[in-house]
């Protein structure tokens, strides 16, 4: 299995020179990472080339609050260690301000990605292809319904999710939330209650939206840790950092 | 005659024969669909997000949410790509009890799928016969896990207990005469070994029962035969998986393709259909529940003559035990950390996929190191097969949508999360 892990890699390091920013394999798995431009070519090309005859799989990554912690564990400061209380993270109760979260607006060019993972049943392999979204205010890559049309429904989830645009998608409708739904609830600044909440109004006779009356309040905050145990392993894998 | 016009119909999302909140608008001529929309989403609560928000361990009880009935295959799936994140292997114990567990759940799934199927084609007998047994594999779930359907037993590491030694018994009641409740305990005098022993020498003779009430039944043939036909080119294209691929005739399972956890030592057959009709995943399916009672019993075997751990030994991941903690303050520690903060997993992704009763459930983890996930994106079979929902009920009649829901396997906690 490794070895045909291995010769997967070098086949696409020779077949696509251009493309290919960085191609790794690591926990038994190879990844490479594409540029967003002329996706579906490529797709197909991996599909008839190399023999990916499903797509398993598409997700949608926001990468906006990376290695971001709550919780400082290394310096102590004068008034001790912090007690994460102001969090910074989309993870806290709150909305936009001191308790919730701030939006992002710095413009990486590497804040959303489009995992997607191949699976080759002829060869028995799977590959998982990450492709970055050059323009952060309106990410978009190529569609590739033409290629697998099981990427269908999972497109209109990225989209929906994280507002990501497929370029050439036949259909790209929301699906999971809800008709009318403003915003795309999986990106990291979009707080975790949501903005409205729906109540049933006696006077109106109707279901009405209002803005959510949940009081923000403090869980387990985020920690990261600087784990000795995994110091081998996390030297060989720092790139993982965010691709 | 009047002339036919084509209109659109609007099927659930509170129809009994919708398995859940699925709402479809059907574009119709006469009585043939020429288009089916499925709506999904009325049961989306952002469990990946959720999952975001939690210390690795308090979002295992959501994944029995997923797809509810076929549980501790979902957990298996989130555990697993937690342990490779972590580079640790579980005790081989704990290795055949979730196997074991993992094929007791996909004859769960199997029998609440067979029943409801039957049901919405007509059959009643079936529905009955399906529960009956259904409910000895629930108190297999009630006696290792406390609960009947959300166990939350596997852990990172392992398995959270070993299996009883005692199953638990009926107890007298005035509803209940003194015949009755021996004859309801009579298979509950060992342990849950014994039990499920039991269940898996009376079960292929259950199976057989449901044969002889379907497999040739004239109308159970008439509404299955022909019915969603899907060749083996477009169900991998439509990124079918499990028994829906099977059915197509592609010979594809994880559990001897990418053999996870013991599935490599275990003696078991994989049926593929021909015609990749609703009929032939039918027959797929109930082979698969024969196969299953099979492995089942290696496993019960194997855990019979080996004794041993469940979890692995390492307090940094796995909780001390109760009496470790009450006089070890090191163990008070990790005790305290890993309920209040949980433990940090190293940086990396990982795509874990186990072979759920329905198809390909994989988990799909991003770490940045924290002791949360960054991101966890669910792969539900149901979702894919959902989405073939169109193609595959073109020109059929409105009474075969029915079937289609059914043959799919439809759950609303996994498709919509």
């Amino acid at each position: 299995m490794a070895d045909s892990r291995k010769a997967l890699a070098d086949g696409l390091r020779e077949a696509f020179p251009e493309q290919l920013v960085d191609c790794h394999e690591r926990l038994g798995e190879v990844t490479a990472v594409f540029r967003p431009g002329g996706l579906a070519t490529l797709m197909r090309s991996l599909r008839d080339d190399f023999r990916f005859e499903q797509l398993s799989d598409v997700c949608g990554v926001d990468y906006a609050a990376w290695g971001q912690d709550e919780w400082i564990t290394e310096q102590a400061s004068g008034s001790g260690f912090s007690r994460g209380v102001r969090g910074n993270s989309f993870a806290r109760l709150g909305l936009t301000g001191v308790y919730g979260v701030e939006p992002v607006t710095t413009n990486t060019g590497e804040r959303f990605a489009v995992a997607y993972h191949l699976l080759s049943i002829s060869r028995n392999q799977r590959l998982r292809v990450r492709v970055y979204c050059e323009n952060d205010d309106f990410p978009m890559v190529d569609s590739v319904v033409s290629v697998w049309a099981s990427a269908n429904w999972y497109e209109r989830e990225a989209f929906d999710l994280y507002g990501i645009v497929f370029d050439g998608h036949p259909d790209l409708r929301r699906i999971l939330t809800d008709y009318g739904f403003v915003g795309h609830p999986f990106r990291k600044d979009f707080p975790l209650i949501g903005n409205v909440e729906v109540r049933y109004n006696e006077e109106k006779g109707r279901v009405v939206y209002q803005p959510v009356t949940i009081e923000p309040r403090v869980l387990v905050p985020r920690v990261i840790r600087e784990d000795n145990r995994y110091a081998e392993r996390g030297s060989s894998q720092e790139d993982a950092t965010h691709g | 005659m009047a002339d036919i016009q084509s209109y659109t119909i609007n099927f659930g999302p509170q129809h009994p024969a919708a398995h859940g909140v699925l709402r479809m608008v059907l574009e119709m001529e006469g009585e043939v669909i020429r288009r089916a929309d499925p709506h999904i989403g009325l049961l989306h609560r952002a469990t990946e997000k959720l999952a975001e928000s939690k210390p690795y361990n308090q979002s295992i009880g959501y994944m029995d949410r997923l797809d509810y009935v076929s549980m501790m295959a979902n957990e298996h799936g989130y555990v697993l790509a937690i342990e490779r994140l972590l580079d640790i292997t579980p005790p081989r114990r704990a290795q055949y009890i979730r196997v074991m567990f993992d094929e007791l759940t996909r004859i769960l799934n199997h029998l609440m799928w067979l029943g409801t199927h039957g049901l919405d084609v007509g059959a009643m007998t079936i529905f009955l016969y399906c529960f009956r047994e259904r409910e000895y594999l629930m108190d297999c779930y009630e006696a290792v896990s406390g609960t009947r359907m959300h166990a939350t037993y596997y852990r990172p590491g392992g398995v959270y207990r070993d299996l009883p030694h005692t199953m638990p018994k009926y107890e007298p009641s005035r509803f209940r005469s003194e015949k009755d409740l021996k004859w309801l305990n009579r298979d509950r005098q060992g342990s849950l070994l014994d039990f499920i022993e039991q269940f898996c020498e009376r079960f292929p003779a259950a199976v057989d029962e449901y044969e002889t009430l379907l497999t040739d039944n004239r109308i159970w043939k008439q509404r299955l035969v022909g019915i969603g036909e899907v060749s083996a080119e477009r169900a991998l294209q439509l990124g079918f998986t499990g028994p829906m691929l099977r059915g197509s005739g592609v010979e594809w399972d994880l559990r001897k393709t990418h053999p996870y956890e013991v599935y490599e030592e275990l003696d078991f057959d994989v049926p593929i259909g021909t015609n990749g009709d609703c009929y032939d995943r039918y027959l797929v399916r109930v082979e698969e529940m024969r196969q299953s009672a099979r492995i089942v019993k290696q496993c019960v075997d194997w855990l019979r003559r080996n004794p041993g751990p469940v979890m692995i030994d390492d307090h940094k991941i796995v909780p001390p035990t109760r009496e470790e903690m009450k006089d070890d303050m090191e163990s008070l520690i990790h005790h305290f950390k890993l309920f209040t903060e949980g433990y940090c997993v190293p940086a990396g992704e990982v795509y874990a996929a186990v072979e759920a009763p329905k198809g390909e459930f994989g988990v799909y983890m991003i770490s940045d190191g924290a002791n949360k996930p960054y991101r966890v994106k669910v792969r539900p079979p149901g979702f894919t097969h959902l989405a073939a929902m169109d193609e595959m009920a073109r020109g059929h009649m409105l009474a075969d949508v029915v079937t289609l829901i059914g043959t799919q396997d439809i759950v609303f906690g996994e498709i919509d999360r």
